[in-house]
């Protein structure tokens, strides 16, 4: 059955407290971090960006199994702060990963959920016997305009699932979407930074289409909340993913365990897939997995994982790459001015 | 650098391809077309290195020019790699944390760009491991 | 072969000359040295200019040319080449210039080197004399050439326990040695302490262990020394001349503290000229950097690996001691044109052998030159004596 073959995840060793990005606006940092559920974010080194993500979570999905690169027919790397507007970051990924030429490849965009489409895309190729395994990342080094709100939770990092039908970690019981036009976060062409529909991008947005697609998925699979060990909700802050769960009937126990958002920020495409490598790290065989993503714009992707023996075999290797809380740990905090430096917010002549 | 230029050592610079020679066994990183002991005798085949080694020497770069300027200071460290080639590389940690001998690992990074209109490089740093 | 001779040295003053020219640099230099040999310009027959980079220090290639023409040579159309090997332009020009009069191609021949620094700012400075190293494997990575430099004392002072002091000393000693230049770009002495608390640049390296940014221009003339008379009475004879190669990127080097080429070209040059280390009453040597100097005094073989910056400290590398290094101030304070810097040693060691070096004066016989190219890919050495 399809399933995830193997998967990575990569954050950037920088941080900045979500109470000194408050200090520098004049806002009170204790309960800007209390309102939000997240007290601190990654930020990239001066050297990393989107695509540099991208190819360390591959990598990390590379060493964790034994996987011929010339096995992998596709990837995807779905983001909104691709290094280029025209020319692929998957591309970039498939020859770091030593999987070109023969293959297929191209990046996605759909705001927060651009990863989890990819995905889907990839089980669809396998599924179909196009390819033998597909490479799905979700990354960003996330934008947030100075001194708005999304600066406090935009973060960095991503991660790399390889999708396939052959002895799976995690089987992928079924996906299914939730998608309509709502326009409540954008970023035009040429623009630096997004625009949200501030309190809009919840009730009508988030919620909506989180609950849509997770709704369709237990009705789909006859399942309850309690019929999962763990469960995944997009983490835009460590609010939104606490209430959809409640609201879905889904345990504190069941969503704590993925929910990176609390000390990592939202990495917008790489939020869900992060959230699902951190419990994969401690999943066991035959732990059953909710995962629904959100992207605004808006979509939600709706997954129901179950884990398999394979993940404690000897086919896999658990260890031959850094866990979520490993990545989470290695830390460096910095202040505003390091912050806007690495953000390149430091505005530079040429 | 030019597009072509930096293209033509892409996999190089990505991967850690690197040559060796058949005739001798030495290793080469960065990649030599042609054996300087065995010569005409040497045959050079690509391999792949591992990513793994050690520092063999360092400074800490305080003032330099172009695409190192905000990444200043940094450290500059010659690595030994396991297989016994050694390299030049900007090494990715805190300044106070690098000493002779100290092990690293690959990783991948962006090498510098022509520009915020021009192509952005990548290629392969390291890290302590 | 024949027996060459030097008949005749000009150097400019070196410094950040900004009221004069990259070709008026090369002018002013050359017309001395006719001066200084008494000759007329339509009795040169060749002439070779060391140059490293006018192509992106002032935009200017094809110098051979441009320095015939500016130095009033082109209605002669004399043969003018330009010699390119980074920081070792300069020696590798005399070179070319010694072999052209040994080998009796010509007769009368100048030897120049050049170099126009100041024209572009520290960055595009920085950037091109980086183009001396590997530019696609060491330039790429991120390297300066005090960074380069800074390596190789890194593992030195690691390995063989040489003090901050002692590194210190070498431009203390050299400063010394430049107040006492004319030519020289530094003349004010300097303490351990200016050494030790100046800004650092890539660490160890601070700032007074760096040779600056220079303008400036010597040359030198050549002929065969059985006509050497009939332009001076004065006439110092090439004894030795040795040239080295070695791996353009400092990580190939079987060994990080030693200048492989400077050991070969040394060694080459010591035989060539039949003289012993202890015949040599001084060397000018190559210290682009303070770690520089310490390696060079090794790698020529005036004393043991690692035991140079002992030597220093004890002041045997002073004029008076025991192997006087760099008289004129050496690169640190006499300053570094890269493209002049070997021809300068030249007119320096020339000067001292004529007994002309007033307040800096060596009395000896023989004298040495150690001209370095990058980390050390390219050296030339050359042994003169009084006839």
């Amino acid at each position: 059955m399809v399933g995830i073959i193997s998967y990575g995840a990569y954050i950037p060793r920088y941080r900045i407290k979500v109470e000194e990005i408050a200090r520098v606006w004049g806002a009170n940092g204790t309960e800007i971090s209390r309102g939000l559920g997240v007290f601190e974010k990654a930020l990239p080194d001066m050297d990393e960006d989107t695509i540099t993500i991208s190819v360390e979570a591959a990598r990390a999905a590379m060493a964790r199994r034994v996987i011929n690169p010339a096995d992998i027919g596709a990837v995807y790397v779905g983001s909104e702060s691709h290094p280029y507007a025209v020319k692929p970051t998957a591309v970039t990924v498939g020859e770091a990963i030593g999987a070109t030429p023969v293959m297929t490849a191209a990046d996605y965009e759909f705001a927060c959920k651009a990863g989890t489409a990819a995905i889907q895309t990839s089980m669809g190729l396998v599924k179909s016997g196009m390819v033998t395994y597909s490479v799905a990342v979700g990354a960003d080094v996330a934008q947030g305009e100075p001194g708005d709100a999304l600066e406090y939770t935009a973060a960095a990092g991503g991660a790399a699932m390889i999708i396939g039908n052959d002895d799976p970690i995690a089987e992928i019981n079924h996906t299914c979407s939730f998608t309509t036009d709502t326009p409540d976060f954008w970023r035009r062409e040429n623009k630096p930074y997004p625009r949200h529909g501030g309190r809009f991008t919840g009730e009508p947005a988030y919620f909506k289409h989180v609950i849509g697609a997770s709704k369709m998925m237990l009705e789909k699979m006859g399942t309850k909340p309690s019929d999962y060990t763990y469960a995944v909700f997009h983490q835009p802050n460590g609010k939104f993913p606490v209430q959809a769960a409640s609201m879905l009937g889904f345990t504190m126990e069941q969503i704590k365990p993925g929910l990176a958002v609390t000390y990592l920020g939202n990495t917008y495409s790489g939020a869900s897939m992060v959230g699902l490598s951190a419990v994969l790290d401690i999943a066991k065989p035959g732990d059953r997995i909710f995962m629904t993503s959100y992207g605004s714009g808006s979509g939600s992707d709706s997954f129901d994982i179950t884990v398999t023996d394979v993940i404690n075999s000897d086919l896999f290797n658990r260890d031959a790459a850094p866990s979520v809380s490993a990545l989470l740990a290695d830390k460096k905090i910095v202040d505003y001015a390091v912050y806007a430096k690495h953000k390149g917010k430091v505005v530079m002549m040429e | 650098m030019s597009v072509a230029r930096f293209w033509r050592k892409q996999q190089n610079r990505y991967n850690l391809i690197g040559t060796r020679c058949t005739t001798c066994g030495k290793y080469f990183y960065p990649p030599r077309g042609f054996c300087p002991d065995c010569r005409r005798e040497g045959k050079i085949v690509d391999h792949q290195f591992k990513g793994t080694g050690k520092v063999v020497t360092y400074s800490i770069i305080r003032s330099s020019s172009g695409n190192f300027k905000l990444l200043t200071p940094y450290v500059l460290a010659i690595i030994e790699l396991d297989e016994g080639t050694r390299l030049t590389s900007h090494l990715v940690c805190d300044i106070d944390q690098v000493y002779i001998g100290m092990p690293v690992r690959r990783v991948f990074r962006k090498l510098g760009e022509d520009g915020s209109s021009g192509a952005i490089f990548y290629g392969t740093k390291f890290v302590p491991a | 072969m024949r027996e060459v001779a030097v008949i005749g040295v000009g150097c400019t003053k070196f410094g950040e000359k900004w009221e004069t020219s990259f070709r008026n640099l090369f002018v002013e230099a050359g017309a001395l040295a006719l001066e200084d040999a008494n000759l007329s310009g339509e009795q040169i027959d060749e002439i070779f200019v060391g140059n490293m980079s006018a192509g992106r220090f002032v935009e200017q290639e094809h110098i051979g040319a441009l320095i015939a023409d500016y130095a009033g040579l082109a209605t002669d159309n004399i043969p003018a080449t330009r010699v390119e090997a980074a920081c070792a332009s300069g020696g590798l020009s005399f070179r070319q210039a010694y072999t052209a009069v040994a080998s009796g191609m010509s007769d009368i021949v100048v030897a120049a080197g050049v170099e126009k620094m100041t024209d572009v700012g520290t960055e595009v400075t920085t950037d091109v004399l980086a183009a001396a190293a590997d530019r696609e494997w060491e330039g790429i990575a991120g390297i300066t050439f005090p960074g380069l430099y800074a390596m190789i004392a890194t593992e030195y002072m690691h390995r063989y326990g040489l003090t901050r002091e002692q590194l210190a000393q070498v431009a203390v000693k050299n400063h010394d040695n430049g107040a006492k230049n004319p030519n020289a770009q530094f003349r004010k002495p300097i303490t351990l302490d200016t050494v030790i608390s100046s800004t650092l640049v890539a660490d160890p390296l601070r700032l007074f262990d760096c040779s600056p940014v220079t303008d400036g221009a010597a040359a030198v003339i050549l002929a065969p020394l059985e006509r050497a008379r009939e332009f001076t009475d004065t006439p110092i004879k090439v004894l030795g001349a040795g040239q080295a190669s070695s791996t353009i990127a400092l990580h190939d080097r079987k060994d990080i503290c030693t200048l492989d080429a400077t050991v070969a070209a040394g060694n080459r040059a010591f035989q060539m000229a039949r003289v012993e280390r202890k015949d040599i009453g001084f060397v000018e040597v190559h210290d682009c950097f303070t770690i520089a100097e310490i390696c060079a005094i090794e790698d020529l073989g005036f004393c043991k690996k690692g035991e140079a910056g002992k030597l220093t400290e004890e002041g045997q590398t002073a004029i008076g001691g025991k192997i006087p290094i760099n008289p004129s101030g050496g690169l640190k304070a006499c300053g570094h044109p890269v493209g002049a810097t070997g021809v300068k040693q030249v007119y320096e060691t020339v000067k001292q052998l004529r007994g002309d070096a007033k307040g800096r004066q060596i009395d000896t016989e023989i004298g040495m030159t150690h001209n370095v190219g990058g980390t050390g890919a390219t050296v030339v050495c050359h042994i003169f004596g009084r006839v």
